[in-house]
Order: C-alpha cells, then sequence, then structure tokens
C-alpha cells in the first residue's frame, strides 16, 4: 500500500513523505480514534466504580488488585486473547486500552474523593446539604484535580500503546513502524515516532487546558 | 431557647461521649461547652443540628424536637463555624458565604449582593469577594467561616472551636470583633472551646465537660471562677482563677485614695505631710504627670523640680475592671495604680491591698 523505497536511503526521504501524506493522515486520524474512544469509555466506567470503591471502603482492596492484575498484563497477549472473540477489528485493540485506563482512573477517582478534606465534607453536612447534592456539588469538583491527573496519565499511555496493535495489523501511526521495519526504511519509523510524540504532547496540553479551565481555584 | 434533657450518646464501638447531660442554651446568649479534649463537647453540639443523634434524651430548640425535622432543613436554619473554617475550596468567597441561600433556592445576584454586605460586616474587604480561599489568611478564611453561617439568617449558631487554628493577635481581634457583631444580632450561640480563657471572654454562661461525657458544672463565668464546683473545675480554670476574678470586679467599685495626689507646684513639705511613700503629681487640669519618691526630697523646694519616676499605666474608673487595675498597679513604679475618669482627670489610687479587699467584698454578696 505504500510505495517501495530505493537503497542508499538517507535518514529521511521527505519526497516519500509528500508523497504518503494522505496515508499518513488517515493513520494519525485512527491512532487519535483508537487512544481517545478507550479513554472515554474508561472513564465512563470507572467514574461509577470510583464512587462504589469510596463510598463502600471493603470493596476496594479487591478491585485496586484486579484493576492492578489488568495494567500488569502485556497488551499483545491480550490482543491475542481477544482476536478470538472480536477478530481483527478496532474493538480488539481498544478493550485492552479502555481496561488500562480503567486501571489508572479508578484508583484517580478514589483518591480524588478522599482528597476531599474532611471538614469540608462537614461543613456541607452542616450547611444542609443532602448525600447526592453533595456529591455533585462538592465533592466530585474538588476530586478534578486528581481525576484529572490520572486522566493526563492514560491519555499519553494510549497514545504510546495503540502502535501495539500494529502487531495485528490495527496500530494507527504503529503500521508506519511495522512497515520500515520491513522493508529496512528508516523514513516511516522516524515519522512514526515524531507523531506519536507530537500527539502525546498536544492531547496533554489540552488536557492541561480543559483542567486550568474546569479548576481556577486549583493553581496556586 | 436550646434544651438538652439527660441527652447521652455512646458510639457503637461503646465510647460514651456524653452521659446524661442536661441544661438550657438561652436564646440571645452565648453559651460556651468548655473542657477537657475528648470531653463530649463536640458530640454534644452536633446534637442540636442532628449530625449526632442521642441514644438518649432529648434536645429542643423553643420547646420542639429536633426530630421532628427532617436534617437538611433543619440544618438550613442554623449557622455552623468550625475550626478549619471548612470553606469550599472550589468556590469563590461570595459563593462560599451563599452557600446556605443557595441551598434555600435564592437567586445568585441576591444572594452575592448578600455576600458582598457580610463580607464588610466580618471585617473582610469585598474585594475578597472573587477570591478562593486557598488565596486567603487563615484568619481571613474564619471570617469568611462567620459570614457563611450568618448568610441566611439563622437565629441559632453552633461554633466549634472557630477561633482555635490561628494565632493569639488575630485570635484576640477575632474574639472582639464577634461580641461586637453579636451585641447587634442577638443569635443564640453554643461555642465551644478547650480554652477556658475564651470561654470566660465570650459565654454568657459556660457548661464545664469531663472525660466521659459528663456535664460537671453549668455557671455564669463570674460564679464559675468564684465557686468552682470540684477540683476538677479549679484545677481546669487555673491556679491564677483569683486574678481572673477581678475581671468581674467594676473598677467603680474601689475605694480609691487621693490623699497623696498633688498639684506639680506643691511643696516638699506638702508631699511629706500626706505620710506617703510615694505621691502623684497633677498638671493644672489634675491629669497625672508621674510620681515622685517622699523620702530623700530636699526641703524647701517645689515638687515640681524633683525627679519623676514615669506614670506607667492608668485605668479607667468607669469602663476598666478592677484586673486592669492591679496591672496598673504591678507596673506602677510606686505600686499604686492610678485611676482616671473619662477626661483623663485622676481620681485617686489603689494600692493591691484595696484590689484584694474589693475581691472579698464581691465574694461576700
Ligand atoms: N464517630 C465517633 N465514633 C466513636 N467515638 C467517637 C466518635 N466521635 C467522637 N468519639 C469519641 O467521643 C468522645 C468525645 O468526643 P468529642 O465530642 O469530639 O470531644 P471534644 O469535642 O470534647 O474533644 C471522644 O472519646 C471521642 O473519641
Ligand atoms: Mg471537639
Amino acid at each position: 500500500m505504500i510505495a517501495a523505497p530505493a537503497d542508499d536511503e538517507p535518514l529521511i526521504r521527505w519526497d516519500w513523505l509528500a508523497r504518503n501524506a494522505d496515508d499518513i493522515g488517515g493513520m494519525l486520524a485512527d491512532h487519535v480514534y483508537l487512544s481517545v474512544v478507550p479513554v472515554v469509555i474508561g472513564l465512563v466506567i470507572a467514574l461509577p466504580v470510583g464512587l462504589a470503591c469510596a463510598r463502600w471502603r471493603w470493596i476496594y482492596p479487591p478491585v485496586l488488585a484486579v484493576t492492578s492484575l489488568l495494567y500488569a498484563l502485556p497488551a499483545i497477549a491480550l490482543f491475542v486473547v481477544l482476536i478470538a472473540f472480536t477478530g481483527l477489528s478496532h474493538t480488539t485493540v481498544m478493550i485492552p486500552l479502555a481496561l488500562y485506563t480503567l486501571s489508572v482512573l479508578v484508583p484517580g477517582v478514589v483518591d480524588g474523593l478522599r482528597a476531599v478534606p474532611d471538614h469540608v465534607r462537614q461543613a456541607a453536612v452542616a450547611m444542609g446539604f443532602g448525600p447526592l447534592r453533595r456529591l455533585v456539588q462538592v465533592e466530585l469538583p474538588i476530586a478534578v484535580p486528581v481525576v484529572m491527573a490520572g486522566l493526563r496519565v492514560a491519555t499519553v499511555s494510549n497514545i504510546s500503546l495503540v502502535s501495539v496493535g500494529a502487531l495485528i495489523g490495527i496500530g494507527g501511526l504503529g503500521e508506519l513502524f511495522t512497515d520500515g521495519f520491513n522493508r529496512d526504511f528508516p523514513t516511516p519509523i522516524i515519522a512514526g515516532v515524531v507523531l506519536t510524540i507530537l500527539l502525546a504532547v498536544a492531547a496533554d496540553g489540552l488536557l492541561i487546558l480543559v483542567q486550568r479551565l474546569l479548576t481556577p481555584w486549583s493553581r496556586q | 431557647m436550646i434544651t438538652f434533657e439527660g441527652v447521652s450518646k455512646r458510639f457503637p464501638d461503646g465510647t460514651v461521649a456524653l452521659d446524661d447531660v442536661s441544661l438550657e442554651c438561652a436564646t440571645g446568649e452565648i453559651t460556651v461547652f468548655v473542657g477537657t479534649s475528648g470531653g463530649g463537647k463536640t458530640t454534644a453540639l452536633r446534637t442540636v443540628n442532628r449530625m449526632v443523634e442521642p441514644t438518649s434524651g432529648r434536645v429542643l430548640i423553643d420547646g420542639a424536637d429536633v426530630r421532628d425535622r427532617p436534617p437538611a432543613e433543619l440544618r438550613r436554619g442554623i449557622g455552623y463555624v468550625i475550626q478549619q473554617a471548612g470553606l469550599f475550596p472550589h468556590r469563590t468567597i461570595a459563593d462560599n458565604i451563599a452557600t446556605v441561600p443557595y441551598l434555600l433556592g435564592e437567586g445568585k445576584k441576591r444572594a452575592r449582593a448578600r455576600a458582598r454586605e457580610l463580607m464588610e460586616r466580618v471585617g473582610l474587604d469585598p474585594a475578597l469577594a472573587g477570591r478562593y480561599p486557598a488565596q486567603l489568611s487563615g484568619g481571613q478564611q474564619q471570617r469568611v467561616g462567620v459570614a457563611r453561617a450568618l448568610a441566611a439568617d439563622p437565629p441559632i449558631m453552633l461554633m466549634d472551636e472557630p477561633f482555635s487554628a490561628v494565632d493569639p493577635v488575630v485570635r484576640g481581634e477575632l474574639q472582639a470583633e464577634f461580641l461586637r457583631l453579636q451585641a447587634e444580632l442577638h443569635k443564640t450561640i453554643v461555642f465551644v472551646t478547650h480554652d477556658i480563657d475564651e470561654a470566660i471572654k465570650m459565654g454568657d454562661r459556660i457548661a464545664v465537660f469531663r472525660t466521659g461525657g459528663k456535664l460537671v458544672q453549668f455557671d455564669t463565668p463570674k460564679n464559675l471562677l468564684a465557686a468552682p464546683a470540684d477540683d476538677f473545675v479549679a484545677d481546669f480554670i487555673g491556679y491564677d482563677r483569683g486574678i481572673r476574678r477581678l475581671s468581674f470586679v467594676p473598677a467603680a467599685e474601689l475605694e480609691l485614695d487621693d490623699r497623696a495626689v498633688l498639684p506639680e507646684n506643691a511643696s516638699v513639705a506638702e508631699a511629706r505631710a500626706t505620710g506617703a511613700d510615694w505621691v502623684l503629681l497633677t498638671d493644672s487640669g489634675r491629669r497625672p504627670l508621674g510620681w515622685v519618691a517622699v523620702s530623700g526630697l530636699a526641703t524647701d523646694r517645689s515638687l515640681q523640680h524633683m525627679p519623676r519616676a514615669p506614670l506607667g499605666h492608668t485605668f479607667n474608673v468607669r469602663a476598666d475592671s478592677a484586673r486592669a487595675a492591679l496591672d496598673a498597679a504591678v507596673l506602677s513604679p510606686s505600686g499604686l495604680a492610678v485611676g482616671v475618669d473619662d477626661d483623663g482627670v485622676v481620681v485617686g489610687v489603689a494600692s493591691p491591698l484595696d484590689l484584694t479587699n474589693a475581691i472579698g467584698r464581691e465574694s461576700a454578696r
């Protein structure tokens, strides 16, 4: 699918990049999709799980054990297992990434809620907040900085992990690596590395911006 | 009025935090709960707004059992101030103060306008309205805590060691300002502290708690100092309770002596004639100038030219207490306290012995 290289190449062949810009753009879009969707799914699941763990303290240790175990599993092993169920699809790559996100965000939500000072919680109760209102208007907003820190870690690590999917043919920019290695051709490899890093930096910067908008109070 | 009727609290772990406590907190007064740490003061306070439910006994507000009202609704009508202020870090100062009005459904605009008004009332610059709590000093945060408790104008305020976390100078200011505010507002206040000085300063009545949640004495500050119920209370009040009691003897009750008060142009012979060791010189308007030691004075000269010891400080016979008079006596070179009226004119002097006699008369009543 990508034009063949010649021998004795310079490190980067700009003309090759120019000729394949469209394909590379498609891979970039794919990469963003493959890394961001699992973060969103992970967050949507981590919130209620984290809330439950903060509410009923006894379920947190087992939940934490499971999420730590998930985090320790090699991505490639998960891909191979999942192929049997979901085939060579985007889903196969996104499920492990969503699980990784979950394993970072569940502790993030729990730690965030635990970071709410006891005197603040007491004051909320004493002023007549009911439990739900207290959660939504006081505890969750105060947990935002800690949750956002987890979200940044999950997003950046997902962006780097997506490339592993290239080993089963679905890896966004990672496909540039397999292509370059297969043909002993450095240009796509370097392009893949640089774009992955840029994407990670851009995503992190965006999240920092979002956090500043959400929590103007937490600076200083 | 808040009434505690045989209130006991045993926590599920077996701790007895309150043991059959009965007392009445009068409307418009500050009732202080004081005592050793773990004595049940906070627990007692929290039975009023149902943050703690008694194991037995009842708490009544103006005769109605607090358990007959839903907790959230009850709490919105009771101001609450705690040690670390408990401000919401994610809300601005104005929005923190407006918390209860918001809960009661008041509009943002009105609630914020009232918040600014309250900021001025508690001595905060309204320019701070848009800041966040972390940008304020401890003393300022505590003022916000008080403003927040006042926002919905509740008749009752519960204050749990509200000024304990700030340094002594700021604490003194906060106490004085709060008393000034209370003189205008006449809230029914329950005020918890572990500091007996603060209790005596703030309280109209003081309830002393000891470990095990026992109420050992409930009395006015004056009576507490004059007649501690037992050794625990006496120990708790401290060795200087005699001197503290002087705070409750108005200086106006002291018998002042003006025989040793002389105009500065008096002669040495006149000074000798007083029979006193020291004489106080005054100007033509009878305002005090300084002390002259009578012994060793050369004869024939006007006192004007004799070496003078500085005055030290005086006490106001109308406004001050005997404690201020004692302080003036201790710091005076002559050992005598100089009493002046509102215009600074000398009324007379008092010795520490005169002060002791005044306490004697006070306790004989
Ligand atoms: N929720 C609780 N569970 C068990 N024991 C408690 C609880 N709250 C307070 N206590 C205990 O009750 C006693 C009184 O506590 P508290 O009312 O906080 O005392 P104080 O405010 O006078 O220092 C203490 O021994 C304390 O440890
Ligand atoms: Mg306490």
